[in-house]
This record gives structure tokens, sequence and C-alpha cells, in this order.
């Protein structure tokens, strides 16, 4: 198929930005969207043209590194999906595709489609841990048992690649999804319990003064997060926070 | 030349590490506020490492290319991590995961690392939960195993396909908790480029910040490499499109031994290639071969027919279906290592059996399993009777539970539903058991430069079993070398901060500087890719799943070539001063270019069959092992270790001979 690419381009972080249009041909059905966009700045790498800054790594779907905003979509149309596990054959042979980094304050770009989501860093390094040195000597695994129930949903709630899909997508950028994923995961844990209060309080004001917004309950965030985080991840949030400040 | 010793202990193997852990020297807790240690890469091994050591009160400098540690390609590991704890009462031991471990390595991995390595394998589980790390539980919340690849037991902790996510997510945190307490400063987006010795010992690094392009030098006591596989070299691989190779080859040419660089691992279940365009490859984890039956049909008017789109597989009666795995290797099936299931994979398709287009691809089958599930369901459910369609549905669920991400990723590639129809799989390179030589203590040959994990050559030998990556990463980063480390750094406590307005630095950053100004001038009219494709052609081609003598010989030549040819035609846009992906690949290319040299140049040295380095010329002849890999103890049971010599085709080997005095020397069967 033939496409036209609109790619958002800014030389540095102090540069101003500007959509740029380009044409592909012949793309394969069968391509990541990635692999389009390799095409394209093979393209523009033989015509001495600077290829496109995109962030990228794994390309299948779990460090999070991929950010794109694609036809107003954060990873695109395709759902439960980061943008490298988005196939072309989403799209329509002369279809034309809007291509912008992802947008927030708090993510302010570093070039063309790459951001700064340093904020997130900042945000775990506030409590996104459980206070345990490396010993080898903490008890034997099996010597507290928990539930599968409480495991599993601690699983489902660590899932979370720290992509900020949920940010980009919130007409709050608000980042409680990703936080609410992480406090989940250790409220849900016995081990994580002994710091729980502190946790979600440090976790929470790091987040506010990122410049992060509110929730509203839109839950936007939710539809696009690629690892299905669900919303009850906010609610609990709230409730551990709400607990801590009592 | 330095002399190869490996320092194992002396003693009983099972008393080697705690005998010597008791003995080493420490370095007291004020005096280690005084060292600082740097740490480059922050995957498993590294961020393991690097949180351990800033625990214990070093000062702790680590790079990640990455924007975030939490980024690193561990990430990607789905299946699980080993430990013999022993929880299923299956008759796992110490011994039994060290015995497993170097006879899947096929015996040519070095006994007092790899008994170290199962030694602290029961500490990594303890260790994890402690950190939060959700790992699967059964109903009465203990916590779950599966089996993997290659061993008898069910040993594997896992957390659903996401196992290497949550692991590495535990060492991020354990990370952050010390990057808050700024016992570790965190440099994200930045790229080791150069190793920097005073006096014989690594004592620095230059680092590029990929983000502004500047050059910065940082110094520290000691440095620790922990920068995975050089899968990459194939150009196609499941590692991601990051991992290279080049701080483990930079250390290399400043006097590190690189040892084994031809040990690579095929996976058998990878997704098959579709096009040209392709630029990575994606593993389906082993453990799905617990479940999954592996198979081509037997006639090849069945092959024709469904590459024609006339048959489906699903119209395949048992009968027309060779289960190849389970007839050649009835003991292990479809369980038998890695190597052997890819091996078995390319007979076949090179035979003509392969189901898709390329002919390259078998089929990865679940329909026994989800039917083998319903009826245990139905059972434990009470459903008398339950119909077909019931019984699929219950089995399905239980999959699902299992394997879900894996299935949704499968069928987000493929476009094809995994529970109805078999995937398809052939296999990919996914990771590299060769890496820089080090000694008992994680020491290189350079003094004061470590070299932990993937990036390492110690504890797989010649071929590694499945959830073993992460094990060997984390016991390196949390229980080895903050040990051994502090042996070596006891002798610094005088030293005082390591100056970097030195010649030393001046000279390597100079070096550095002028390798980017050439990529950034060079009038050339040829892609980094385009040289990369070609290089990853003939490793492939040549060096691949099967290797023999004229290949190897023209391999070395054609890399040779390819080579020259990038530094005539390389082109590379943009500019030195900013950040510059394309600058980045042509640094990483062409140390792959080098790398996949003298990667033939070992696998030609080698002229016997183990593990996943198999010569045509070293084969079974006849027997019950008939075209199995046949390995030569007698002549080969040593690691290579490569000193640098400029060229790679003039690389030194030396030799470091290999005793077996706890295991047996036998050939390897999965009959």
């Amino acid at each position: 198929m033939n496409l036209t690419l609109k790619i958002w381009r800014q030389k540095d972080a102090s540069a101003k930005g500007q959509m740029v249009d380009y044409k592909v041909n012949d793309i394969s059905e069968h391509m990541s969207f990635l692999e389009m966009m390799d095409v394209l700045n093979e393209q523009l790498v033989n015509s001495g043209e600077e290829p496109v800054a995109f962030d990228h790594d794994c390309r299948e779907g779990i460090c999070g590194m991929c950010s794109l905003y694609i036809n107003g979509e954060a990873h695109g149309p395709d759902r439960g999906i980061t943008t490298c596990q988005l196939h072309m054959r989403m799209f329509k042979d002369g279809d034309t595709i809007t291509i912008e980094p992802f947008r927030a304050a708090a993510f302010p770009v570093i070039k063309d489609l790459v951001v700064d989501r340093m904020a997130f860093e900042r945000i775990q390094q506030a409590g996104g841990y459980i206070s345990v040195n490396t010993s080898g000597n903490t008890q034997d695994a099996n010597s507290l048992p928990i539930s599968k129930h409480a495991a599993d949903e601690a699983m489902d709630a660590a899932t979370c690649i720290g992509c900020g899909a949920c940010v980009a997508t919130c007409k709050n950028s608000s980042a409680m999804l990703f936080v609410g994923a992480k406090v989940s995961q250790y409220a849900l844990l016995p081990q994580g319990q002994v710091e729980a209060a502190d946790r979600v309080k440090n976790m929470v004001a790091q987040m506010d003064l990122e410049g992060f917004g509110n929730c509203t309950n839109t839950g936007a965030c939710e539809v696009e997060c690629p690892k299905g985080i669900s919303l009850d991840n906010i609610a609990r949030m709230n409730r551990e926070l709400m607990k801590a400040s009592i | 030349m330095a002399t190869l010793d490996s320092k194992v202990p002396k003693g009983p193997i099972k008393d080697k590490w705690t005998d010597y852990k008791n003995k080493i020297n420490l370095v007291n807790p004020a005096n280690k506020r005084h060292i600082d240690i740097i740490v480059v890469g922050t995957g498993l091994a590294g961020g393991s490492a690097a949180a351990t050591l800033a625990e214990l009160g070093y000062n702790v400098k680590a790079f990640a290319y990455q924007d975030s540690p939490r980024r690193a390609h561990s990430i990607a590991a789905q299946g699980g991590i080993n430990a013999a704890k022993n929880y299923q009462g299956d008759g796992d031991s110490t011994y039994r995961l060290f015995y497993d471990t170097v006879k899947g390595g096929d015996y040519r991995s070095r006994e007092a690392n790899v008994y170290r390595l199962a030694e602290v394998s029961a500490n990594i589980i303890d260790q994890c939960v402690a950190q939060g790390v959700p790992f699967a539980r059964d109903y009465g919340g203990l916590l779950d195993n599966r089996s993997f690849g290659g061993v008898l037991v069910s040993r594997t902790f896992y957390a659903k396909g996401q196992t290497g996510q949550q692991l590495l997510l535990g060492a991020y945190s354990a990370m952050n908790r010390q990057i808050a307490r700024g016992k570790i400063e965190m440099f994200n987006r930045h790229e080791m480029l150069d190793v920097v010795k005073v006096d014989g010992k690594a004592r620095g690094i230059i680092a590029r910040n990929l983000i502004t392009g500047e050059i910065e030098r940082h110094s520290a006591h000691a440095v620790v490499v922990a920068t995975g596989g050089y899968g990459n070299v194939y150009f196609l691989s499941t590692n991601a499109m990051g991992s290279n190779v080049t701080a483990a080859w930079k250390i290399h040419k400043k006097g590190a031994y690189f040892a084994n660089p031809c040990y690579t691992q095929i996976h058998p279940t990878c997704i098959p290639r579709s096009g040209d365009y392709q630029s990575k490859l994606t593993l389906m984890s082993e453990s799905l071969r617990n479940d999954g039956r592996i198979w081509v049909p037997k006639s090849l008017e069945d092959v024709k027919a469904i590459r024609e789109g006339r048959k489906k597989p699903t119209d395949l009666s048992e009968d027309e279906r060779d289960y190849y795995l389970e007839r050649r290797y009835p003991a292990f099936g479809n369980l038998v290592p890695r190597d052997v299931a890819s091996r078995a994979a390319k007979e076949r398709c090179d035979a003509g059996y392969g189901v898709n287009a390329t002919g390259e691809a078998v089929y990865l089958d679940f329909a026994a399993a989800i039917e083998r599930y319903g009826k245990e369901q139905a059972k434990i459910h009470n459903i008398e009777n339950a119909s077909d369609a019931k019984i699929y549905e219950l089995g399905q669920a239980i999959v699902e539970a299992k394997y879900g991400n894996l299935f949704q990723m499968y069928e987000k590639i493929v476009d094809q539903n995994p529970y109805k129809t078999p995937m398809m799989i052939y296999p990919a390179v996914h990771y590299t058991m060769g890496g820089v030589w080090v000694d008992y203590n994680l020491m290189t040959t350079v003094p004061g430069l470590y070299c932990i994990g993937e990036a390492n050559f110690s504890d797989h030998g010649a071929n590694r079993l499945g959830a073993s990556a992460l094990m060997q990463g984390l016991a390196d980063g949390y229980f080895v070398l903050p040990y051994t480390i502090g042996d070596y750094l006891a002798d610094d406590i005088r030293t005082g901060k390591i100056p970097t307005d030195t010649k030393e630095f001046d000279e390597a950053e100079k070096e550095v500087k002028a390798k980017i100004d050439f990529f950034v001038t060079n009038k050339g009219t040829k892609s980094v890719d385009y040289f990369h494709k070609k290089l990853g052609k003939v490793m492939w081609d040549k060096c691949g799943m099967s290797r023999n003598e004229k290949g190897l010989k023209e391999a070395m030549a054609e890399i040779k070539t390819i080579r020259e040819e990038f530094w005539k035609e390389v082109s590379v846009p943009g500019t030195a001063n900013e950040m510059n992906p394309e600058l980045e690949k042509a640094g990483r290319v062409a140390d792959f270019l080098e790398l996949g040299e003298l990667f033939a140049k070992d696998a030609l040295t080698r002229e016997e069959s183990c593990g996943g380095h198999f010569r045509e010329e070293s084969a079974e002849l006849d027997g019950p092992q008939k075209g199995e890999a046949k390995r030569n103890d007698k002549d080969f049971a040593f690691v290579s270790a490569w000193e640098y010599k400029g060229e790679p085709a003039d690389a030194v080997l030396h030799k470091e001979e290999l005793e077996f005095k706890d295991i047996e020397l036998k050939q390897r069967s999965y009959k």
C-alpha cells in the first residue's frame, strides 16, 4: 500500500516543531508500524536527509520504550498493544497517517517523536519499592502464603510497562493509572504493606510535583493502556491515600 | 600476556563458595563510602549489581542506553527462572540443578561456577519474593512451578509469561531506592564507548550522552560491564533493537579476553520471518513446549496442499502428522533442550516439510493440551458428559491463564488465532553463551574490570537451558559480584578519587571522538543497516545452526570485505552533537563487523560439535545416535579465550582446560 505520513519534526527540546509530510510506497500489510518507519528512515538516509527519531527497543511490546501518538491515539488504532506491535494491516492503501509524540507538560519533547519520561522515574524513586536489602537471608519464599487471588491481582497491576500512554491519552495528562498500578501491586501483597502509607503519600506528592493532572474518571487511559491496567487501580490508590491520610 | 587463571578455590565443590566467602577480604563500611564503582548496563545482572553494591555502601554510577533501567532487554524474558527449591518434592536439589546445567551446556562450562550458581539459586527466589515480585501461586497460596526443556523436574518459577519483566522491575525498584538515597547516580540515555585503564587497571569509562552528544569522562575504582549478549550480530534476532556488543568489544580491545564467541543459542520457538523488511524476531516462550506438541505433516503432498492453502493443519488426522521430537527423543519428547529442538526443526524444513510459504516453519499445536485440561476441569467441576465444545471452552481458559499474553502477541503479529489453529514457529538467534572471559571472581583479564550476566561466558557452556539466564543474571548481580569485588577493592581503600584529567582519559576520549567525527563526515553512499543486514546474512548462512569448514572460511573473508566496504561507504546523516540514532547504530555495527569475524574464526577452530555449535564434520555416523552431534572431549574440553591483536583474524587463542571432577563426561542423550 501507498501512504502519506504527517510526522512531527522538532530538532531539539528548545526548537519549534512542525508537521512534515512524507510519502512511503509498497508497504506490506504484514509489516509492523515501526518497520514501516524503518522504510521511511532508510529512504531519508539514502537521500541524505535526517531520519525521524523515535524511541523503540524490544519491539515485542514489553520494554515500554515506544511511544507514538498515531491518528490521535496513543499506540495507534489497535487495542491492547504498543506501537511496535501495531501492524500495517490496520491501515488502508491511500491512507494519511498522523504521527506525533506523546504530548504532556510533564513529557517534554527531546527530538522529533522522542519524549522525556524522567518524571515517571522520579515518581518510582519516591517510593516504588519495598525496603529490603539483598542478603540471601530473607525468609523462605514459601513461609508466607499469599492467596492466589491477591497474587494474580498484584501481577495484573505489575504488568504496567511505564510507557506513558495513559498520560498521553488523558485530557488532564494524569499519571494516576501509572502510579495506581505500582501502589496497588505492593498494597495487595503482605510484603508491601509495611510501608504502604508512606509509599502512597510520597508517590502521589511526587506525581503532583511533576505537573501531572488529576483524574476525572473518563476511563480513556484504561482503553488505551497496552497492558489493560484497570481503573480499579486508581480507586485503590485513592483508598490507600485516604487510609494513609487519616 | 596475561595467563588464564580461573582462580577456582580448592576443596570439595559443595564447600568452595562458602569457604571462599569466609576467607576473602572485606571493605569496612566507612571505607566503602570512598570507593566508586561504575556499572554499565542495567538489566537483571547490572541492575541487581548496582542496587546491591549501593546497599553495601559503595558509590555507584550506573549507565543505560535506554531512558530507564526498566527497559533493558531482560524485560522481555518470558518463561521463568530456575531455582533448586524442590518445592514440588520431585527430587530436585542443588546438585541436580548443577548437573542439569553442566549437561545441558554440553560439558563446556566451568564446574565451580555452575555449582555456585545452583547454590545461590534458591536465595534469588526468596529475595525476589521479599521485593514484591508477584510470582504465580497455587490455590494454597504457595509458589507454583513449571517445567522447562532439558530437565526432568519442575523447578521453574514464573510470573505469567512475563517473568523477566517482573524480576527486572524488582531489581529496578531496588535501584530506585538507592537512586533516591543518592547511592546510585543513574545515567540514562548514555552509551559506554570505551574503558579507561590506568596502570593496567580499569579506572573509568568514556560515555556519550545520547541526548546532547556530549562525550563524558567517568572514573571509578572498578568497572562492571553487564551489557548483555551479541545476538544482533545476526541482524535478525530476538534481542532488542539496541542490544549490542560495543561495551564488551571495547574492553576486549583493551585487554579482556573474549571467550567462546561461536556459542550461540538458536531458540526453537520463534515466530517465523515474513519478509525482507523484518526488523527483529519474536520469541514464543519455551514454556509453551510444556503443553504444545511440535509437528509437521508426514507427507510432502500435505505440505504442498497446506502451503497452497488447499488444506488447513487442522484437516490432518493424527496419523498424518509427524511429531518428530516425540518420535526421535521419546524420553524428553517436546522438552528436549533448545539446541536439539532447533536442529530437529531445521532438519525437517531442509527436507522440505516446512509449512509456510518460505518453507521455514513447523507447527506448535495446543489442541491436545486444551482437550486434556478441558477434561480435567470438567471432572473438577463435576460436569458429566461434557460436550466437545464445553471441554474446549474449559481447556482454553486454562491455556489462556497460563500463556494468554503469548497467544495474544502471536495473534497480533501473525493475524491467526492460535487457540483454533496451531502456531507456526521456527528457530531464531536468541542468546549468546559466549562472552567476555572471567575468572571465578567474575573479573576479566584486566584487573578491576568485571563482566557479569549474558555478557560473560561463564555458566552455560555451549548451550543454555531455559530459565537459566534470569537465574545467572541475578545470581551474578545479587549474590556473587558484591562479594568478589570487595576482595579486589580492599586494596583500594587508600587510593582516593580517581582523577579524570589525566593522559589516559585524554587518549581514550580522543580516540572515541575521532571515530565519531569520521562517521559524521564520511561521504559514503550506504546506510548502516545495509551493512548490518549484509553481515547478518553471512552469519546466518555460514555461522548459523550448522557450520562447516568451507563456510566458516568463506564467512571470515566475506565479513572482512564487508567491514572494509563499511569504512569506505557508510553514510551517517546528522551531526555528533545531538541525538543521532544512526550514529549510535554505526558505532555498534562497526563492532559487530569485527566480532563476526572472530566468531567465525572461533567456530572454525572448534572442530567438534557441542551444544549450539554444530560442525557438520563432527556428527555420529551410525548407531542409535546416528546424525546427532558428536563432541570431542579429548581434544576440545577447553574454553577458547581470544586475545585481541588488531585484526580479528590475528586474535591469539588461549585455552582454559576444563576439569570435570564432580560430573562424569558423557554423551548428552535425550532419547
